[in-house]
């Protein structure tokens, strides 16, 4: 199996399919002739030509919008949000038109399109340029929401993405585009399904995206046998993968990058709760960051993020006294 | 009075002391660029070398109540509006003793008392910010002005598009200066951009417009004087385009390749700074010698500005939580 950067898994993926499937077509800004500005897209421009590979002005709306026109029309566009927070200028076009689609043409349209985009802090970009805002799309019926946390997972995802008849936000953590990671091209991931990344018996982890390694580095460091669980698909999400998990260990933490408010962890401690009220060993909890803005500076940054320390502390106390701990920020009187 | 405003006031007429500005603009910026080299600042830094009479002209026509909305490619405009070195250069390192408390970073400064407002980092986002500061001063009936100041990348943008609309059927005391310095990332204007002469596009909002030439302060002071003058007397918005170059890569890590050959050199012998130098040679209050001195000891002042800022504290763990609400909550 060949080992590879999660930016050249990305860009793998896209050219598989497109070697597959003559109607992906892929745009953005700076994608094509630049190969992307973090290099997600390198080698298409030249392998796929200029009408298939396209580079875009500064148009978010525009484009995004184009794609959903083009994937109406037969089309399968992959675009490329550079940061994640350039997709509130086109919001409406995947949000309210993309996603609504097929209901509003009972049923005759299908808008088979990918929208990657870039997220997550730890990198320095400050305050308009680190955030995961997976919430702003998973509350769209409609829309399927994914993101992966490694090599494999991106190549994986990204080809059932592009293959799916439906609108699929592909959130794909910065943090992670250099890292390497080994990528088998054969193996499928389904829309849909979590991966058990660690098998555990005491406690579960449900965590997303750069998070995983959180949990990962967190789970290798603790005395418990805990499973970490990677979500992989926000929505629809595995509801079947996590309640077996939490049924075997009776107790659920989740680990989320994204402010306390409105994260879609509290979507699974609500179906957790829901499921096994009075069963659990210990209440489910979440650990995320702050509800603040994410800070430039780069102690503070590493402070805001959820990290392994801070992981095991709260699973420790969780342990210990069979109550819910407060963050960090609480504890410390901020 | 405060140290920025002071230095707002030292560029608004004398071409002696523009030209320096422009040099301690330039020595920031080298500095900048060789602290993000060096691994030493984290993130993303966006130069502005090649705009630096833009910067300044602007600067020395406007008055400090007079907000002006700019992007991350902010740092000349900043310090040529007055912010001090050292407020800019710790807010780029993340000091606490920077203009955004260390929390924002290269693009994200401001200074209110200059009138900075905050800059974007989306592009097009401070267009309608400026429009709606206008807004504020008609309905307040007074004489204020408000700037948004943008790429040329950004007339791709709906942003842009509504926002001039909005501000000619209200008629807002705005200036729009698009920054015209050929290339939005990696791309060449005329790869994403049907026309050259983007102030073109206002012509289909009835606002009047005019191109002019960015790298000679002299041609951006009279603009820029005679749209605010506009603006200050009720005529509503104006849209400039400043023809400029931007003589580094986009952001840090990019080397400019894409650019063709010889194009950098040909606006580099227009070279702000050069026509500056002679400029203020012109006036006769400086010689050749005093010009030299004066760059060495700019040089020596940036250096002494990094490494004071080196030294400044960090931020504390509480300053995260604050500025959120008008009130604190906790939660
Ligand atoms: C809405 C949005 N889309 C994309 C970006 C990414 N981006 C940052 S700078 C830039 C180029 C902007 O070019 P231009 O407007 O010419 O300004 P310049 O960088 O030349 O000052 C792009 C595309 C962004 N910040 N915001
Ligand atoms: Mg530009």
């Amino acid at each position: 199996m060949p080992a590879m950067r999660v930016r050249q898994a990305i860009a793998t993926a896209i050219a598989d399919e497109m070697r597959t499937d003559p109607t992906v077509i892929v745009f953005g800004e700076d994608i094509a002739a630049a190969e992307g500005p973090f290099k997600t897209t390198e080698g298409l421009l030249e392998e796929f030509g200029p009408i298939r590979v396209r580079d875009t002005p500064i148009s978010e709306m525009a484009f995004t919008g184009a794609a959903v026109g083009a994937a109406t029309m037969g089309l399968k566009p992959v675009i490329e949000i550079m940061f994640m927070e350039f997709l509130g200028v086109a919001l409406d076009q995947l949000v309210t038109e993309g996603a609504k689609m097929r209901y509003l043409s009972n049923g005759k349209l299908s808008v088979p399109m990918v929208v990657r985009a870039s997220v997550g802090g730890g990198l320095g970009f400050g305050g308009q340029h680190s955030q995961t805002l997976e919430n702003w799309v998973a509350a769209t019926p409609g829309l399927k929401v994914l993101s992966p946390s490694d090599a494999q997972s991106a190549y994986s995802l990204l080809r059932a993405a592009i293959q799916d008849p439906d609108p699929v936000m592909f959130l794909e953590p910065r943090v992670t585009y250099a890292e390497r990671g080994e990528v088998d091209t054969n193996l499928k991931m389904e829309i849909g399904k979590a991966r058990v990344v660690k098998q555990g018996k005491d406690l579960t982890i449900v965590a997303l995206g750069q998070m995983t390694n959180i949990a990962r580095e967190a789970a290798a460091a603790s005395s418990l046998d805990i499973e970490v669980i990677d979500l992989c698909t926000i929505v629809p999400w595995d509801k079947k993968t996590v309640l077996a998990s939490v049924k075997k260990t009776g107790r659920l933490v989740v680990v989320e990058e994204q402010p306390q408010s409105g994260g879609w962890g509290s979507e699974i401690v609500a179906a957790v709760s829901a499921e096994f009220f009075g069963e659990l060993k210990s209440p489910p909890i979440r650990i995320t960051c702050p509800n603040v803005p994410v800070p430039y500076n780069g102690g503070l940054e590493a402070r805001f993020l959820p990290n392994a320390t801070e992981v095991n502390y709260q699973i420790d106390q969780l342990m210990a006294t069979g109550k819910a701990p407060q963050p960090w920020w609480i504890r410390e009187g901020f | 009075m405060s140290k920025g405003l002071e230095r707002r006031k030292a560029i608004l007429s004398d071409p002696v002391a523009q030209f320096e500005r422009a040099v301690e603009i330039r020595e920031f910026e080298t500095q900048v660029n060789a602290l993000f080299a060096s691994g030493t600042i984290r993130g993303t830094t966006h130069l502005c070398n090649g705009q630096e009479a833009l910067a300044i002209g602007l600067a020395s026509v406007l008055r400090t109540d007079d907000p002006v909305s700019a992007t991350y490619r902010s740092h000349g405009i900043a310090l040529a509006l007055g912010l001090t070195t050292e407020s800019a250069m710790a807010e780029i390192m993340g000091k606490a003793t920077g203009c955004c408390g260390g929390l924002g970073g290269s693009m994200h400064l401001c200074d209110l008392e200059l009138g900075l407002l905050p800059t974007s980092a989306i592009i097009g986002g401070g267009m309608p910010i400026a429009a709606g500061a206008a807004l504020a001063f008609q309905v307040q009936g007074n004489d204020r002005v408000a700037v948004a100041i943008f790429g040329d990348g950004a007339t791709n943008i709906g942003a842009f598009h509504e926002t001039l609309n909005l501000a000619a059927i209200w008629k807002l005391p705005v200036v729009f200066i698009c920054d015209n310095n050929v290339y939005a990332e990696y791309s060449r204007i005329n790869l994403t951009t049907p026309i050259e002469d983007l102030h073109i596009r206002a012509e289909s909002y009835a606002m009047p417009h005019f191109a002019l030439d960015g790298m000679d302060i002299d041609v951006v002071r009279e603009g820029i004087q005679s749209a605010v003058d506009r603006a200050r007397s009720g005529g509503g918005p104006t849209f400039i385009e400043a023809k400029t170059y931007r003589f580094a890569g986009h952001s840090r890590a990019d080397q400019a390749l894409y650019r063709p050959e010889g194009e950098l050199d040909s606006w580099k012998s227009r070279d702000p700074l050069l026509l500056l130098e002679e400029r203020a040679k012109k006036s006769g209050k400086i010689t050749d010698a005093q010009i030299a001195d004066m760059k060495v000891r700019k040089a020596k002042e940036i250096e002494a500005t990094v490494a004071l800022c080196q030294n400044a504290p960090e931020p504390s763990a509480k300053t995260m939580f604050e500025n959120i609400w008008s009130r604190k909550v906790s939660q």
